[in-house]
């Protein structure tokens, strides 16, 4: 009733003297756009970096617009011998393409058997998962690059693949969800119909879970896209991943600000055109506390 | 509906075994119970495959590492005990960088969650666009991380930076962010507050649109103002989340790795961290060690040692915050 009521005077309605409490004021947004432009701003400046030549960028004032320079940077980009870049895009799409298909669907399967099925020890297993979301995967690089080292995957792509084909935060999220979005009557059903349980999973729990899944899969994507740590320990500078190309720019082209710049704007790009898609639902994922830092 | 079907599952488990389709129908339910039994575990396993293989195992390998002078190169395998941690607790190098590390994670954590939690509190209003800025707000957090420590490098170059020019504009003189340790520290938090801020601010907005707004108006009506408001209902409420972001933030900060990698422009070995090592973090100092010196027992040693540290400091937080709030 009470929330009823706020409701109503958060649209404004109610009079008096709790007018206006819930209202943004001018200093509101004008805070908020500051930070807004704070945000925006070093990718702004990355792309106007990325466009222009390379004499005009320490020019005094700076440049505030982009320039018409994209097509000879990129050209530059793609022919420097020492980034590798389009193999790293390659080696990118294809290792965060992998990771996220594979993590999408173990751990939605693992998720719904967590939420749906009953078997002996589901609860301890279930405290063995969040403990494992506890555990800084870096911390186990050294003797992870020795394990690689024995299979002989060193410089090799299912290196910055295999290893993290599963996560257990992703097991965790899709149990929750799976928890309260799939009913059980409907499971039941499927099973009276004859269905596996696998077929059960495939036919009516991973379309309930669509939405998880989906936020899930972005931010796996997101996440292995932009991977530093291992994939620089493990792979070598000539079968790079893209951050690995930036790296290798720069290593040795670091004052040629306009090629790196426009490494780095392609490198961010897929991500980019990603936000713009899904920006609500990433923003959804966070608030929900779909994501872990 | 469920009721209905329940019994109609048990009732065809015990088929009675008369004549050749009955037989095929025990054969059936058998496998039918196999995979009733049985789809759990095959399910959740691939998960304990992975995990078990390259999280638990690496975990627990890095502690015995620890205790041998290890090279991969050299072939070198030795059984040292305890040595190498003897050696960490008097290495200078060491020490350094936990003293940088420290200094940069207190110079991002703690502006940065005061700063979302206030954005947090302007962005909790009726407002025009309100997706426009929380989308503007996480942008940061899409980019990749490499990407953008480069920009940064730039833009705090000394010659040629933004920020110093910025800064001449008001006259202050230029800075050089690389060389010195201080404006180092303070250069790499701002990218890692940039980063983080709009996700933290998104965080404590969810949990401040969950509080009940009649407490703030019941506030009101007592006379209580807005910034009275603020600390006595909205922070108190929200110090599940404000431990929440401050372990992540702590569990992310003390294993800062690329943005000081990337930051580093004039030394030949980026995981120097600047000539002097004056934003060399302990990660780097853990890679450096395996990957660049081939002493992979001592890395495993350090790591082990950034492990213990972010426990303690988790708890030390979480306590310290409890502790605080109680006291209210």
């Amino acid at each position: 009733m009470s929330m009823l009521l706020t409701r109503s005077a958060g649209a404004g309605k109610r009079p008096g003297r709790f007018r206006g409490l819930w209202n943004a004021s001018p200093l509101t947004y004008l805070t908020l756009i500051a930070a807004l432009l704070m945000s925006i701003f070093p990718i702004y400046w990355m792309i106007v970096v990325a466009t222009r030549s390379n004499d005009v960028v320490s020019d005094v004032p700076p440049p505030v617009l982009p320039g018409g320079q994209v097509a000879d940077n990129m050209g530059r980009l793609f022919d420097n011998p020492d980034a590798y870049f389009a193999k790293g895009l390659l080696n990118s799409f294809i290792a965060s393409g992998c990771v996220t298909v594979s993590t999408v669907f173990f751990a939605s399967l693992a998720g719904f058997a967590f939420a749906k099925l009953r078997f002996r020890g589901k609860n301890a297993l279930l405290l063995t998962i969040i403990a494992t979301m506890m555990i800084p995967v870096q911390m186990g690089i050294i003797p992870l690059y020795m394990i690689m080292v024995k299979l002989g995957w060193q410089n090799q792509l299912q290196a910055v693949i295999i290893p993290f084909l599963v996560t257990g935060f992703g097991v965790f999220m899709m149990r929750q969800y799976a928890d309260q979005a799939v009913p059980d009557e409907l499971i039941e059903a499927a099973r009276v119909d004859g269905c596996t349980t696998f077929g059960i999973y495939w036919r009516v729990v991973l379309p309930a879970l669509r939405p998880a899944a989906g936020v899930l899969g972005l931010f796996t994507f997101m996440q292995t896209w932009n991977e530093f740590m291992w994939p620089l320990a493990v792979l070598s500078p000539d079968n790079p991943t893209v951050q690995l190309s930036i790296n290798n720019l720069a290593n040795a082209y670091f004052k040629d600000y306009t090629l790196m710049f426009a490494g780095t704007t392609v490198a961010i790009l897929p991500l980019l055109v990603v936000f713009i898609v899904f920006g609500r639902q990433i923003i959804g994922g966070i608030m929900e506390g779909a994501i872990k830092a | 509906m469920a009721t209905d079907l329940r019994p109609g599952r048990k009732g065809r488990r015990p088929a009675p075994p008369d004549g050749p389709p009955a037989a095929r129908r025990t054969w059936r339910a058998r496998l039918a119970r196999l995979d009733v039994k049985g789809a759990p575990y095959a399910f959740i396993s691939p998960f304990y495959l992975v995990f078990l293989i390259f999280g638990a195992f690496p975990l627990v390998y890095t502690l015995w590492v620890s205790l041998h002078d290890w090279g991969l190169a050299s072939g070198e395998r030795e059984w040292v005990g305890l040595d190498n941690y003897e050696y960490l607790l008097t290495d200078g190098d060491f020490w350094h960088a936990t003293v940088n590390t420290l200094g940069i994670f207190a110079l991002s954590t703690i502006p940065q969650l005061i700063i979302a939690m206030f954005l947090a509190s302007q962005l909790n209003r009726t407002m025009r666009a309100p997706t426009l800025f929380r989308i503007g707000m996480v942008a940061p957090l899409i980019t990749s991380t490499a990407a953008v420590a480069i920009v940064f490098a730039q833009l705090f170059d000394h010659d040629y930076g933004f920020v110093n020019w910025g800064l001449d504009l008001i006259g202050i003189g230029p800075i050089d962010w690389q060389v010195s340790r201080g404006w180092s520290w303070a250069a790499i938090a701002t990218m890692v507050n940039w980063r983080w801020t709009g996700y933290n601010t998104l965080i404590f907005l969810a949990a401040m649109q969950a509080i009940p707004k009649d407490l703030y108006e019941a506030a009101a009506i007592d006379g209580a103002s807005r910034i009275r408001q603020f600390w006595q209902i909205t922070v108190p409420l929200l110090r599940p989340t404000i431990i929440f972001t401050v372990i992540i933030s702590t569990i992310g900060g003390l294993q800062l790795f690329t943005e000081p990698v990337l930051f580093s422009v004039d030394t030949p070995n980026k995981m120097d961290g600047g000539a002097l090592h004056q934003f060399q973090t302990i990660t780097m100092y853990m890679f450096d060690n395996a990957f660049g010196d081939d002493r992979y027992g001592y890395g495993a040693t350090v790591a082990w040692a950034l492990f213990l540290m972010i426990i303690v400091f988790s708890l030390l937080n979480f306590l310290f915050i409890r502790r605080t709030g109680g006291a209210k």
